[in-house]
């Protein structure tokens, strides 16, 4: 019988079996940064070991960033505490790190991809579960704790069990103006924040293959908000001419060779899945979120239910109460006062011209306040080179500096308590963005027209 | 990492379903260096109200719950991948945590620093929730060795599922680093031997 796409990069990669249940795992790659590396850091200064693979290993400076005045000292004691002892860790263990103000700085899996570190067939790990989006590049590539960032420090190695195996094919083509977000929240909204606890889910069909590599990380990147280890896509040509010429891309004979590789990177055709699913594009519309997990999502032309099978009603109603919405409200229409584009979801240059493109000659809506955060250093440089980021600053947004921002409540850029933020990013959990802060996740172009207007409308008739 | 063999304690029930990490210890509290003082910052945000007072209709101000072993909703620890929630967990002072169905990387979060999450039926949970509500002294006893989960003095019995080697190290406190460590000359010969290499950054 044939392998699966993930069995085949997983079985490459054993490099003992325990008792039958639990696997050690070769790690390729390893990123790191501030928040959850400086008690692993700390592990092996206590152990007086030494970081064992220091060439798999990349740092960059993200969570805990400004996204204004990065040139200026971090003003936050505790932030800038935490990202210089990233700097003098990594100056200890002689880590390569793309520390602020270094131009290759960004959030962690923006960054990755666009210098080629990441690449078909690798097993791909960090301390920070969005690490799903590398799969995008048909890499088994998944969140880890600080234990077993300590354990990849000193072995290059990790105990973990073999997940299952989920395949989710999207037929068909995608309407215009729904976009990759849209499908994720689609499926999100189809099979729940738990509904890939335990697998390993594999993206394929045609409405998949068709997308950029920016639009494939968007998806790869919620599969954690399933609940899913992981998410990979195959590699094709869109991967491989996405690689080629990068930093770290391989080159010359390398690169035949690894061309060769990677064209084996599939799935073969009597592969047996623990479960599949299958949906239609056609059915897919803009989406937004109506509650605080990433599952409460519906089509933008859909009023919130009365219940939900997969919670129980007090949660359903407290998740509800937070929200400060009822039950047979419609989301179209609803007043925001916050816009974010930006995160590890959608924060690319291909997001950066979606928004553009949308904004362009129109102002934003005056009672809403609207920030643009490019993914990377990278990133931003590419818009400004493009004159996006005179368009976005005509239009009334904000256009800040490389990091994570206003995703995760934890550097300066939050939500204030009770408002509305109609967000790009990947988790609407209670004061995910802020304390008392209200998340609507939605894409990139939803978000756009958000601003606009003021409140929840649907792009594709504005 | 602390030893957990058998356990007989008072327990708090969380009902609420896929409580995330975010709120088991928010973001803003992530900037720490070291792996102490969480469990004062433990579900903050629903322990205390804007004014950082404590929030009188959240569970664990309750003066009537209380114990080492969190009871809770299905899909306990879902969300971020940090570790931190575990530290919280611990350093408030819970050992165990039950519930329906766990979040993976939370699970193995909490197996790494001494909690033992407990995934038990639907029903069993319903009736341990039941138990607890009827009367906050209900002690539950939870035996690793043996593996299962009893309400005392004469309630229902689950036994749960556990991977013999995470028990092993539970049981005795070890972690995965030692056991790893000492694998290092296989890894060395995997490095070697391995069809396709990925070469190491340069
Ligand atoms: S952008 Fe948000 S989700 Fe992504 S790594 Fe940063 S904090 Fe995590």
């Amino acid at each position: 019988m044939g392998k699966t796409l993930f069995d085949k990069i997983w079985d490459a990669h054993v490099v003992h079996q325990v008792n039958g249940a639990q696997d050690v795992l070769y790690i390729d790659r390893h990123f790191i940064h501030e928040v959850t590396s400086p008690q692993a850091f700390s592990g092996l200064k206590t152990r007086g070991i030494p970081l064992f693979r220091k060439d798999q290993t990349v740092a960059t400076a993200d969570h805990n960033v400004p996204t204004i005045n990065q040139h200026l000292p971090i003003s936050e004691p505790l932030s800038r505490k935490q990202v210089e002892t990233l700097s003098e860790n990594c100056e200890d263990f002689d880590v390569r790190l793309y520390g602020l103000g270094h131009q290759n700085q960004g959030i962690v899996h923006v960054i990755g991809p666009e210098l080629g570190i990441t690449q078909p067939g690798m097993t791909i790990v960090c301390g920070d579960s969005h690490t799903s989006t590398h799969g995008a590049f048909g890499t088994i590539a998944f969140g880890i704790g600080t234990s077993q960032v300590e354990q990849v420090f000193a072995t290059q190695t990790l105990l973990v069990s073999k997940p299952k195996r989920m395949r989710i094919t999207v037929n068909g083509q995608l309407q215009n103006g729904v976009l990759s977000k849209d499908i994720i929240l689609y499926l999100l909204s189809k099979l729940s924040a738990g509904g890939g606890t335990g697998y390993f889910i594999e993206y394929a069909g045609e409405a998949i293959r068709s997308l950029s590599m920016e639009a494939r990380m968007t998806i790869c990147n919620m599969s954690i908000e399933m609940g899913a280890r992981g998410g990979l896509i195959a590699p094709d040509q869109t991967t491989f001419d996405y690689i080629k010429g990068r930093k770290f891309a391989p080159e010359g004979e390398d690169w035949s060779r690894s061309l060769e590789y990677w064209k084996t990177l599939k799935s073969d055709e009597d592969a047996n899945f623990d479960i599949e699913y299958s949906f239609e594009a056609s059915d897919i519309e803009p989406m937004v979120t109506y509650g605080t997990n990433p599952g409460m999502g519906l089509k933008i032309t859909e009023i919130i239910p009365e219940k939900i099978d997969t919670a129980k009603p007090e949660s359903f109603a407290k998740s509800l109460k937070y929200m400060g919405l009822k039950p047979g409200q419609p989301m179209k229409g609803i007043t925001i006062q916050n816009v974010f584009i930006g995160s590890c979801t959608n924060s690319r240059i291909e997001d950066l011209r979606i928004v553009a493109e949308y904004v362009k000659g129109k102002k934003v809506n005056e009672s809403v306040r609207a920030m643009i955060v490019p993914g990377s250093q990278r990133v931003s440089k590419q818009a400004i080179e493009e004159g996006l980021n005179v368009i976005l600053t005509e239009a009334g947004f904000e256009f800040r500096e490389a990091g994570c921002s206003a995703c995760l409540g934890m550097n300066e850029d939050k939500i204030p308590a009770g408002e509305y933020c109609i967000s790009t990013s990947n988790r609407n959990f209670e004061g995910r963005q802020g304390p008392g802060a209200r998340t609507i996740l939605a894409s990139p172009l939803t978000a756009a027209a958000a601003a606009i207007s003021g409140k929840i409308v649907d792009a594709r008739e504005n | 990492m602390e030893k957990l063999e058998i356990l007989q304690d008072t327990a708090v029930p969380m009902p609420m379903e896929d409580i995330d990490t975010d709120q088991i210890i928010p973001a803003r509290f992530l900037k720490a260096i070291d792996k102490e003082g969480f469990g004062d910052n433990l579900f903050y945000d629903w322990r205390y109200d804007k004014d950082d007072k404590p929030n009188a209709d959240f569970i664990l101000n309750s003066p009537i719950y209380s114990g080492s072993i969190l009871v809770a909703g299905k899909n306990f620890g879902c969300g971020s991948s940090r570790e931190h929630a575990a530290w919280a967990l611990y350093g408030y002072g819970f050992r165990v945590v039950i519930s329906s169905f766990f979040a993976d990387i939370f699970k193995g979060n909490a197996l790494n620093n001494g909690i033992l999450p407990i995934q038990v039926s639907p029903e069993y949970l319903d009736q341990l929730f039941n138990a607890i509500t009827s009367d906050p002294n209900t002690k539950i006893s939870v035996n690793l060795p043996e593996q299962f989960v009893k309400i005392l003095p004469d309630g229902n019995t689950q036994p749960f599922e556990i991977d013999e080697y995470k028990k092993m190290c539970l049981l005795n406190g070890y972690d995965d680093i030692d056991y790893l460590l000492s694998l290092q000359d296989k890894i060395v010969q995997f490095e070697q031997e391995r069809e396709y290499i990925h070469k190491p950054l340069s």
